[in-house]
């Protein structure tokens, strides 16, 4: 068997800055394998993007384990981690976070740079991706010229650019109207069929419908865990009806 | 069905098979493809309560068949039904009585019937995903019932989260 794409055992985090310690996250377990698209569920502070923002190794954890593809990840020093973070993950924030001073195309060629990709086939893959999220005329603007929206989906474009072992995101659609959110519901359907494995927080059902399992949160620990199945098929009459 | 085909009858009169034809042209893949048996069972009933008429037309070389129209007394349900709001989902559901009820007796805690729940809208919703993915362009009216599925789940699984945040 090969190894979980990731992987966290008994993982804590306290923010200690303020007057009292918050238990933002207390001890989860997870296994995500290869090729598994997962939607973290919960209530607003029940320590969803804690928890991503650990595993992409944005944010320190207090205690317990992370793995990368077979790799002890939080053990590492800040440099290396940051190498490993390159190479394999790939993260959407909740605030897009785009490089303001760069054009839409360079902020989503650069991490399949960064990655080693070679400039033909970072550029090919920056074409392919904006095109598939309907950006293909806004390539050349600077980020701050494009909607909410529009920026949302550049920072997936860029997410999926150096083809990461895992795709880690933070509520990728909530800027999104309802048809900018099928393109990128479309992308998603598409890279998860190639294998891309997903880790994403959502409070979209849509989103959190193409996902194959679930994990809720709630103050901090995982309180379920499970398969999402599918089970109809028929026309929209028929499968509607069902409910 | 009733008020559905005393409405195709108020566009035009018809007979119990073009009533299916019209029934599946209208809706597309939105509507559960239409038995004729129950088409002419219902027609029986509206005619029975005298909100359609039906005339014998006749047909060379096959036995007459039943043309039907709509009443003036068929158009005024007619017009109350459009005139009147419609009901929308309840919110007091099976669920709903479950997760009051079960946690009282020791049948199942809020926590476990919650998950479960989600799991089970998570399922539905990519069942509506696969579904929507498959649906051609063209089928409008099919596509807007999908999403209007999609959009009650998506209520559905905020007031779940909205328990849970309260009954936890
Ligand atoms: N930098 C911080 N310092 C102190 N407390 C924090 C910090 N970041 C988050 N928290 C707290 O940790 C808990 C979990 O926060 P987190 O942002 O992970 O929640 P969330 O599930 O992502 O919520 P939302 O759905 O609103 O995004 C909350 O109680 C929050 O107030
Ligand atoms: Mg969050």
């Amino acid at each position: 068997m090969s190894d979980p794409a990731l992987k966290a055992v008994n993982l804590v985090k306290v923010y200690s800055g303020g007057a009292v310690p918050v238990h933002a996250v207390r001890g989860v377990d997870l296994q995500v394998e290869p090729g598994e698209f997962i939607a973290v569920m919960g209530p607003s502070g029940s320590g969803k993007s804690t928890l991503v923002h650990m595993l992409g190794g944005l944010d320190t954890r207090t205690s317990g384990e992370i793995w990368i593809d077979g790799t002890r990840a939080d053990t590492l020093s800040e440099s290396a981690w940051a190498l490993l973070r390159r190479k394999k993950i790939g993260f959407v924030f909740q605030f897009f976070n785009l490089v303001a001073s760069m054009t839409v195309a360079d902020n989503v060629e650069l991490p399949a740079l960064l990655g080693g990709a070679s400039p033909r086939e970072a550029r090919e893959r920056s074409r392919h991706l904006l095109g598939a999220l309907n950006l293909a005329d806004r390539a050349d603007a600077p980020p701050a010229r494009l909607s909410g929206g529009e920026q949302q989906r550049v920072a997936l474009a860029r997410a999926l650019a150096n083809k990461p072992s895992v795709l880690l995101a933070d509520e990728p659609t909530g800027n999104l109207d309802s048809r900018n959110t099928r393109d990128v519901l479309r992308l998603l359907g598409e890279v998860h069929r190639d294998g891309q494995t997903i880790v994403m927080v959502t409070h979209d059902a849509r989103v959190a419908g193409l996902a194959d399992r679930v994990v809720a949160l709630h103050d901090g620990e995982v309180v379920d865990d499970g398969r999402i199945t599918r089970r109809r098929t028929g026309t929209a009459g028929a499968v509607i009806d069902l409910r | 069905m009733r008020l559905h085909l005393l409405a195709l009858l108020a566009k035009e009169p018809a007979h119990g098979y073009e009533l299916k034809q019209a029934l599946e042209q209208t809706f597309g893949s939105a509507y559960p493809s239409p038995n004729i048996g129950q088409i002419y069972v219902t027609l029986g009933r509206l005619e029975k309560d005298g909100l359609v008429r039906a005339v014998d037309v006749e047909q060379s070389n096959r036995p007459n068949k039943k043309v039907y129209y709509c009443t003036a007394k068929g158009r005024d349900v007619l017009t109350l039904w459009a005139d009147e709001p419609t009901e929308g989902p309840r919110v007091r559901d099976e669920f709903f009585m479950k997760l009051v009820l079960a946690p009282l007796t020791g049948i199942a805690d809020r926590m476990a019937l919650i998950n479960r729940q989600r799991r089970h809208y998570l399922s539905l919703m990519g069942d509506l995903n696969d579904l929507m993915a498959r649906t051609p362009p063209e089928d409008r009216v099919a596509l807007l019932l999908i999403e209007g599925a999609m959009l009650h789940l998506q209520a559905d699984l905020d007031w779940l989260e909205r328990c849970q945040e309260d009954l936890a």
